[in-house]
């Protein structure tokens, strides 16, 4: 048996009594245990809807339905998987029903809207006259205290509610490709859509949000001079 | 301070339409001649450097939401549901 046979019979080993573990406290009813498993587990588990289901919002409802099940199962579980892969099963098979019912409603494809003609930036923004088009105030740097973790905390907030107001193509296209980070060709694939219909709708989106930004960050700096 | 070319360069993007082009020049699918002015407008227009700098950042930020956790909702939401769950059990711990 070589070294790293070892080790993985060691890991296994070791997953297998922390399974053991887990269950046992989850059976026993020890919240805490519970909430450690829903945190390690959730981002595995979005990614895993989001294959399915697309929308952010409709995966973590399919993650609580989920959790549901898991915990209306666990005094059947027979050990035969581990507690993760039984999870991800139970995950899988209803997120793949929320799919179906999602999808009565129009595709992607259908959605885009190509005619809209809607401007990255405000055409307040820009000179009229000689120098027509030429910025009239031009952006400023974001000086920014995301480093600050409270601030983070509501920046996040924040450009998360600047995603869930974008119309529901554009607000998938900026979620897989930047937040989730999936190709370009891979977002094209999955949604039916041509290269160019998902760049338009990734640059509405992305434009929506940098202005989002820039309003917030702007009145941060109002906020801050003024104390000052 | 906004930087304005001393000769009208007709030929030359402008800011309003530069902000149109910044996705397709960070996916690399302008066409060669694009490119060449949007680099060009790029390197003479403060305003529009600032502008690409925001929508780097906002990818970063976008970028770090993949990392969030559970929203606060969420997890209270799923705090009851176990609690519920914990009361059906048969003998549960006092
Ligand atoms: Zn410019």
């Amino acid at each position: 048996m070589n070294e790293q046979t070892i080790h993985s019979i060691y890991d296994r080993e070791l997953i297998c009594s922390e399974d053991t573990r887990l269950l046992q406290a989850l059976r026993s009813g020890d919240e805490r245990a519970f909430l450690i498993l829903v945190e390690r587990l959730h981002g595995k588990m979005m990614r895993i809807a989001l294959h399915y289901v697309l929308d952010r919002q409709i995966a973590e409802e399919v993650i609580q339905d989920t959790w549901m099940g898991v915990l209306h199962g666990l005094t059947n579980f027979e050990e035969r998987s581990s507690l993760q892969t039984w999870i991800f099963q139970i995950l899988t098979n209803r997120a793949k029903t929320r799919m179906r019912r999602e999808q009565r409603t129009p595709s992607l494809s259908d959605i885009v809207e190509p005619q809209e003609d809607e401007p990255a930036v405000s055409l307040e923004r820009f000179r009229t006259g000689y120098y027509a088009g030429w910025w009239i105030l031009h952006p400023d740097h974001w000086n920014n205290g995301v480093e600050d973790q409270v601030l983070w905390q509501e920046t996040y907030v924040y450009i998360q509610r600047a995603v869930q107001q974008l119309p529901a193509s554009q607000r998938i296209v900026i979620t897989l490709r930047d937040i989730e980070g999936w190709t370009a060709s891979e977002v094209c694939n999955r949604l039916a859509l041509s290269e160019e219909n998902q760049r338009v709708l990734l640059h509405r989106a992305r434009s929506k949000v940098r202005r989002a930004l820039e309003q917030y960050f702007g009145i941060q700096q109002q906020a801050k001079q003024a104390v000052s | 301070m906004m930087m304005i070319p001393i000769t009208k360069p007709s030929e030359a993007l402008t800011c309003r339409e530069f902000v149109e082009l910044v996705t397709d020049y960070l996916e690399g699918a302008l066409t060669p001649l694009l490119q060449d002015q949007f680099e060009f407008h790029l390197s003479i227009c403060e305003g529009c450097q600032i502008y690409v700098e925001q929508m780097r950042q906002t990818l970063k930020f976008l970028g770090q939401l993949n990392e969030a956790a559970i929203p606060t909702e969420g997890k209270e939401k799923l705090l009851a549901t176990f609690r519920a769950w914990k009361q059906t059990l048969p003998n549960k711990a006092p």
